[in-house]
């Protein structure tokens, strides 16, 4: 490939591409991201290949292994182009009959499709899915149409057009303007006005700059990042060198987890073929810009998502942060400038330099402004990616976009911001989603998970766990981290053990403030925020754990006990076969009984026990009823034969 | 471990000690482990104290310093996951093994770690077998899916 030398040459190549492709020409895309490939769209895919093959159509359809569509929960996910026939849970066996209706007899398989769970109506367009019909997928829109793995389908989308047009219609310092106007705001977790960071670097003396993305990715149940960088590379790539024009720097770094081999993969042969094609090294599409790009792998430490300690370990250190009293965009690696921001926030830049600020500043609220993509996960029916304009409410995303809870559940909270977010109550749901409004509700927007929990899920231990991974994430550094989330640790764990006292509750809000105030960056200072948000809301929950020893949501292992209601018992030996510790006693005809010195709480009665019968019960605060004597197990039977 | 190996992946990255934590993720990532000669070399060639090494090696998650199991289970307990069950999944494997998160049992065959997320919250509670998801895991299936593996 011979490097392009002016946006003129970009512009020429382009009609090439589209010349050699017939929008109407079927293609079927199919999700590779990481979601699907765990549910084996791998298999997949190798059957598509094979069927088009056996089926002669070679010559008449495309195949295309995309980024992730977003629709995780019904994985693997096909679209059929032109026509858009979306078909869900995709198995290898379906492959041959879509291959001989769909693409040779245009016939759509109806149960492949998604059915409204309301009107039992089937949807044939990928569109017209609720779960896709009320998002605005402006970044994270193409993942579905290209090959992540191929720069041509990112430049038949008009790719790197918006860096063509900063380097030969801008100055700089006009891209900077217009980066500023837009009030792009961080998409990684505080928010930080994007423009004024890189106006700080901008203006910071010294001959050699960085910019960086973060892609280490660490909130537990937050994946929008990692499925941008493996689903359409080239976007981020597209937005660093931008970026980097604005405030003249020549070097970047992607860092990205190593856990994320497909995004390390995918981004790594981006930039070979951005190379290849000149739109990174020397003279940038003939402008004199030069600039490249390195990848980072991270070893696997949470706090490395904090800025200054991702630079320390870009540096090839521990990655422990250091106070900001001179911000990183100042003195970042190896103490010079460095601008530092989130994959998402990087893929916003080409779309604010192509449509500019204006177009984007009409998205979303006051002070939020664009679109955010959240990982909508946890008690929820669609699990997956969403992109959705600020302002719009947590009731339209959980229950409009997410189609509600499942299994008839109660609602009762989201948690929004990773584990320096907090927990957002059933009363709050017509609340807005932006910056400002999160962190007033006494949460925050982090980098976008957003964890649903019903009736069954107990605050107190989601309290807990957040501490505890953040005790274990904590770098150790300054003693108010190291040590106050060691003993905030000790007594939530206590209190769902139900061994906590009166006392409790002020002794953790004194060490919140502690911590809070002292740590040395933002992982301390927000690791009180889990508890400080579920005690807001949810205080009868934390004084039922202390003072009656009871879990209200039956979810603490310590408080609660499982017993085989012998009224409702039919002894059909569901659970007694299913037990892992053979804590259940009874038999044919005979009502089974849990014997509590045996169990071990793992809840499988529970599960197995069939709904119509409903005998496995959760109790907690209450003694276990004692067992029926043995004579009155017994059921007897009536004769089917009268 | 190979010391020719050692070597290649070094001078793959230019013996620069700013690479240090590239190379010692890629010699976890072909031997599975970091062996004490092996963290001794990479301190000799880019002169960098073994102090330091160590430093990084216990400070990343990514490395182990002692051998692993045939096979690596690991169970997701990300945010999505735990609400979701996660950790009646994880007791259940804890009781079939007999060993801890971060600890591999006697005979080598399993080395048992949680991690924070896999990223594919749709199935969860999950757990990985040597990279093979296993997804919407209930305590009953842990079981099952472990027969398969010696």
């Amino acid at each position: 490939m011979a490097r392009i030398n002016s946006p003129a040459e970009l512009e020429e190549l382009r009609k090439g591409i589209l010349s050699k492709r017939d929008p109407n020409k079927r293609c079927i895309t199919l999700c590779s991201g990481s979601a699907c490939h765990a549910s084996s769209s791998e298999e997949v895919a190798v059957s598509i290949e094979e069927e088009i093959k056996k089926q002669g159509l070679s010559a008449e359809v495309d195949f295309r292994k995309t980024g992730c569509h977003g629709f995780c929960e019904r994985g693997p996910i096909i679209v059929i182009h032109p026509e858009e026939i979306c078909y869900l849970q995709i198995e290898p066996e379906d492959v041959p009959e879509i291959v001989s209706q769909t693409i040779k007899e245009n016939k759509v398989i109806e149960r492949l499709l998604y059915t409204d769970p309301s009107t039992d109506e089937k949807i044939i367009h990928e569109s017209e899915i609720p779960f896709y019909k009320n998002q605005e997928r402006l970044v994270f829109g193409s993942n579905g149409n290209i090959d992540p793995k191929s720069i041509d389908d990112y430049l038949a989308l008009g790719g790197y057009s918006a860096l063509a047009k900063a380097l030969s219609r801008m100055t700089s310092g006009q891209v900077l303007e217009e980066v500023k106007k837009s009030n792009l705001r961080g998409r990684g977790g505080g928010g930080f006005p994007t423009g004024r960071k890189w106006e700080e670097s901008r203006n910071a003396p010294g001959e050699i700059k960085y910019v960086i993305v973060n892609a280490d990715e660490g909130d537990p149940g937050a994946y929008m990042d990692r499925s941008l960088l493996e689903g359409n590379p080239h976007s981020i790539l597209e937005g660093l060198t931008i970026g980097a024009y604005a405030i003249g720097s020549h070097e970047g770094y992607i860092y990205v987890r190593q856990e994320y081999p497909l995004a390390v993969e995918n981004v790594t042969i981006a930039i070979k073929k951005a190379e290849e094609y000149g739109f990174l090294g020397k003279n940038i599409l003939g402008s004199g810009f030069d600039f490249t790009i390195k990848v980072h792998q991270g070893a696997g430490a949470f706090v490395c998502g904090e800025s200054s300690a991702l630079m320390t370990a870009l540096e090839g250190r521990a990655g422990e942060p250091r106070p900001k009293y001179i911000h990183t965009a100042v003195k970042g690696v190896w103490d010079r400038p460095s601008v530092l921001n989130n994959v998402e926030t990087w893929a916003n830049v080409p779309l604010i330099i192509n449509k500019g600020a204006d177009w984007f500043t009409q998205i979303g609220t006051e002070k939020s402004k664009g679109t955010k993509i959240f990982s909508l996960v946890g008690k929820i029916n669609h699990t997956g990616l969403v992109e959705v304009p600020m302002g719009i409410t947590l009731r339209d995303i959980i229950y409009g976009i997410g189609g509600g809870i499942p299994g008839g559940k109660r609602f009762k909270a989201v948690q929004t911001g990773g584990p320096s977010g907090g927990c957002i109550p059933e009363e709050l749901l017509d609340l807005k989603v932006g910056f400002d409004e999160l962190t007033k509700a006494g949460s925050m927007m982090g980098s976008g998970g957003m964890i649903v929990m019903d009736e069954d899920t107990c605050m107190v231990d989601v309290a807990r766990y957040f501490l505890d991974f953040l005790t274990d994430e904590s770098c150790g550094k300054c003693v108010p981290c190291r040590e106050g989330m060691r003993q905030m640790l000790k007594i939530l764990t206590n209190i769902t053990k139900g061994k906590g006292k009166e006392g409790d509750i002020e002794l953790l809000e004194e060490l919140s403030e502690v911590a809070g105030d002292a740590s040395l960056c933002a992982l301390g200072r927000t690791a009180p925020n889990p508890f400080l948000s579920t005690l807001r809301y949810f205080r009868d929950e934390y004084e039922a754990h202390i003072r009656e020893k009871r879990c209200p949501a039956c979810s603490c292992k310590e408080l609660i006990s499982y017993y085989i209601d012998p009224v409702e018992c039919k002894a059909c030996m569901a659970c007694l076969r299913k037990c892992p510790s053979e804590a259940i006693v009874g038999g044919k005809n005979l009502i089974h009984v849990i014997d509590q010195d045996k169990c071990t709480k793992c809840g499988t009665c529970f599960e197995v026990c069939p709904p119509r019968f409903a005998a496995a019960k959760k109790i907690s605060g209450e003694p276990v009823p004692s067992p029926i004597p043995l004579e009155a197990r017994v059921i007897v039977r009536e004769s089917k034969e009268k | 471990m190979k010391n020719d190996k050692i070597d290649r992946i070094i001078d793959k990255h230019g013996c620069e000690p700013s690479s240090l934590i590239q190379i010692l993720l890629e010699i976890q990532s072909e031997n599975h482990w970091l062996p004490k000669e092996a963290l001794e070399k990479v301190s000799k060639k880019l002169k960098v104290p073994l102090s330091r090494i160590q430093h990084i090696a216990t400070f990343y998650k990514a490395f182990s310093l002692v051998p692993k199991g045939r096979h690596e289970i690991h169970i997701c307990m990300g945010t999505a996951c735990h609400v979701r069950g996660a950790p009646r999944v994880l007791d259940t494997v804890k009781d079939l093994t007999g060993i801890k998160p971060g600890e591999t049992d006697l005979d080598l065959k399993f080395s048992l770690e949680t991690v924070n997320c896999l990223g594919c919250c749709a199935l969860g509670p999950v757990m990985e077998v040597d990279g093979k998801h296993h997804g919407r895991m209930v305590p009953a299936m842990t079981a099952d899916v472990l027969r398969n593996y010696d």
